[in-house]
């Protein structure tokens, strides 16, 4: 049964597990340091060069799990020892090279950067080369190598560079936490912090929720996620792990999406607010734009503050795919109203560390939002959703045209031209992670079969619209 | 008096929105604004029984089809 995609993200999840096993017990403080050995146990190593890096790693690791370093305000982080320096040199001709007669890359090449040796073998001068890669294009024998770092590449806003010491470092001004990195790097040394212990904290204290109660608000990604047991079994999951009620963020979707059709009427033109690191993105980089994002809390804000109006004592508990979302609940605006945010990822980490094997639990219900609130998980729902609602609360004469920007890039293409008053349409969604939140750094698994779970998901609610599913929130 | 309908996962699918606006509009309609708070939560623990509905501390359960009987029944009475 696999439950991830990568080693790298298992053995996060053997840390957060571990951590968690000791919160639950009351003995962390005891055993903290203890946990690299259990990991890691005897002399040979398995990944790095000896077992006290990999277990010094490990530390670090279970530092994170704990919340990490508080005086940085990012929620994810480079583990300095973790980095593997990869090379970072750009284009390079390999040992691939046959030395052939026909020297397509040297006559490709724009800046006469490449010369052949007496084998006929070709160089690539660094000090004229521009990167642009033709050579490595006509290559017959892909002979040449882009030694690009997978953190640089995976981070389109370019918030990743190579730190004096030669390990990565993120720089906090323009980072939006999207958690790209953390999902790309292959030796796992980017990662996102977790709150996990605040959790686990908060749901021993409730009392058996007889204190306050510990409500948990589930991501409509959900649905494409924990693939080897029933959506049924993850929310009794949720609730055999101690709290109260699961419900659904789509419902706080469902919310948005009908007032949003109501500012977008008015306004006549808006970004989408849901999407943690695309607002980040927009603070950071396009501040002259700052007043087009939607004035409505996020779906996770706006079903966590729902809950908090009606039972002003109780705790919401963020789960999604989403590392931004860590970031987001911090804010003064929503913190609030979710007191903590984990991913998928550590909710497989808390099943585990109280030994819940949720295939062999009794099936429970998670229903509350319309088909419109749960496609909001993937690109082009939050679209169809606004479109829904303009529908529905009669607002059909307004010219919608929304633009969907699936990844950061097409977010970065539609906001230079909006801010350039030349946008092509009058609602930008913004997604940062290319498809939408099923493809969000803190899934367990990533696939072509994602999307497809949540549209499923959506035609199986039991509310058919938005006005009907919001209905039921007006008393 | 205040009433409380579940609208959790459980009673959602159960109706609790065809109960809720139904007690909105018998409400509404003896003109009771005033002495019924209507109010909703997720989950009040018996789902089972749903669609639970509690009249301030008590427990009833009600389904789309017995709204109109719970409340002649049962709120009408304790008013």
């Amino acid at each position: 049964m696999r439950k991830f995609d990568t080693k790298v993200q298992y053995l996060k999840y053997k840390v957060l597990r571990e951590v968690a096993r000791h919160a639950w017990n009351g003995d962390l403080l005891e055993h903290i340091t203890d946990i690299p050995k259990t990991i890691v146990p005897g002399k040979t190593p398995t990944m790095r060069c000896c077992v006290y890096k990999e277990r010094a790693i490990l530390a670090e690791r279970v530092k994170l799990a704990g919340g990490g370093d508080r005086s940085n305000p990012n929620v994810v982080e480079v583990i300095d020892i973790a980095c593997d320096d990869c090379p970072a040199g750009g284009y390079a001709v390999s040992d691939s090279c046959r030395g052939c007669l026909a020297h397509r890359c040297e006559d490709v090449c724009p800046r006469n950067a490449i010369t052949i040796d007496e084998h006929q073998k070709a160089h690539i001068d660094k000090s004229k080369c521009i990167n642009c890669g033709k050579c490595a294009q006509v290559c017959p024998y892909s002979a040449i190598i882009n030694h690009k770092r997978p953190c640089e590449n995976s981070c389109k806003i370019k918030a990743i560079s190579m730190s004096e010491s030669g390990s990565a470092h993120i720089d906090n001004d323009k980072c939006i936490s999207c958690g790209a990195c953390v999902y790309q790097c292959p030796f796992g040394a980017i990662s996102d912090k977790s709150y996990i212990l605040d959790v686990i904290d908060m749901i021993k204290n409730s009392e058996n929720n007889k204190k306050y109660k510990v409500y948990a608000v589930v991501a409509p990604s959900v649905s494409s996620q924990f693939v080897y047991a029933k959506l049924g079994q993850v929310i009794k999951g949720m609730k055999e792990l101690g709290f109260y009620h699961v419900v659904e963020a789509a419902l706080g979707a469902d919310m948005v999406a009908y007032s949003e059709c109501e500012e977008l009427y008015q306004k006549g033109f808006l970004t989408s607010s849901c999407c943690p690191a695309f607002v980040a993105y927009i603070e950071k980089q396009f501040p002259a734009m700052k007043p087009h994002i939607s004035h409505n809390l996020s779906p996770m804000a706006t079903i966590a503050k729902y809950l908090k109006e009606k039972d002003e004592n109780c705790k919401v508990i963020f789960i999604g795919p989403c590392t931004a979302k860590k970031a987001e609940f911090q804010k003064e605006a929503v913190r609030k109203y979710i007191d903590s945010v984990i991913t998928f990822e550590e909710l497989q980490a808390l099943f585990d560390s109280r030994d819940i094997d949720i295939m062999t639990l009794e099936e429970d219900v998670l229903d509350n939002a319309s088909y419109f609130g749960r496609i909001f998980a993937r690109s082009g729902g939050l679209s169809d959703a606004v479109k829904q609602g303009l529908a529905e609360r009669g607002f059909s004469d307004f010219d919608y045209k929304p633009i969907r920007c699936d990844g950061i890039e097409e977010c970065k293409i539609a906001l230079l031209k909006a801010s350039k008053n030349k946008a092509d349409g009058n609602f930008i969604e913004g997604m940062a992670c290319v498809g939408g939140c099923i493809n969000g750094a803190g899934c367990l698994t990533h696939g072509d079969k994602n999307k497809a779970d949540v549209d499923k998901y959506g035609m199986e609610a039991f509310e058919k619209t938005i006005s009907e599913a919001v209905a039921q929130l007006k008393i | 008096m205040k009433v409380t309908v579940c609208i959790g996962s459980s009673c959602h699918i159960k109706g609790s929105r065809r109960v809720v606006e139904r007690l909105q509009e018998l409400i509404d309609e003896h003109k009771l604004g005033e002495k019924i708070e209507l109010a909703g939560t997720f989950c009040l623990g018996m789902c089972q029984t749903g669609v639970n509905v509690a009249i301030e501390e008590e427990h009833f359960s009600v389904t789309p089809e017995t709204v109109d009987e719970f409340f002649n029944e049962s709120v009408m009475p304790r008013l």
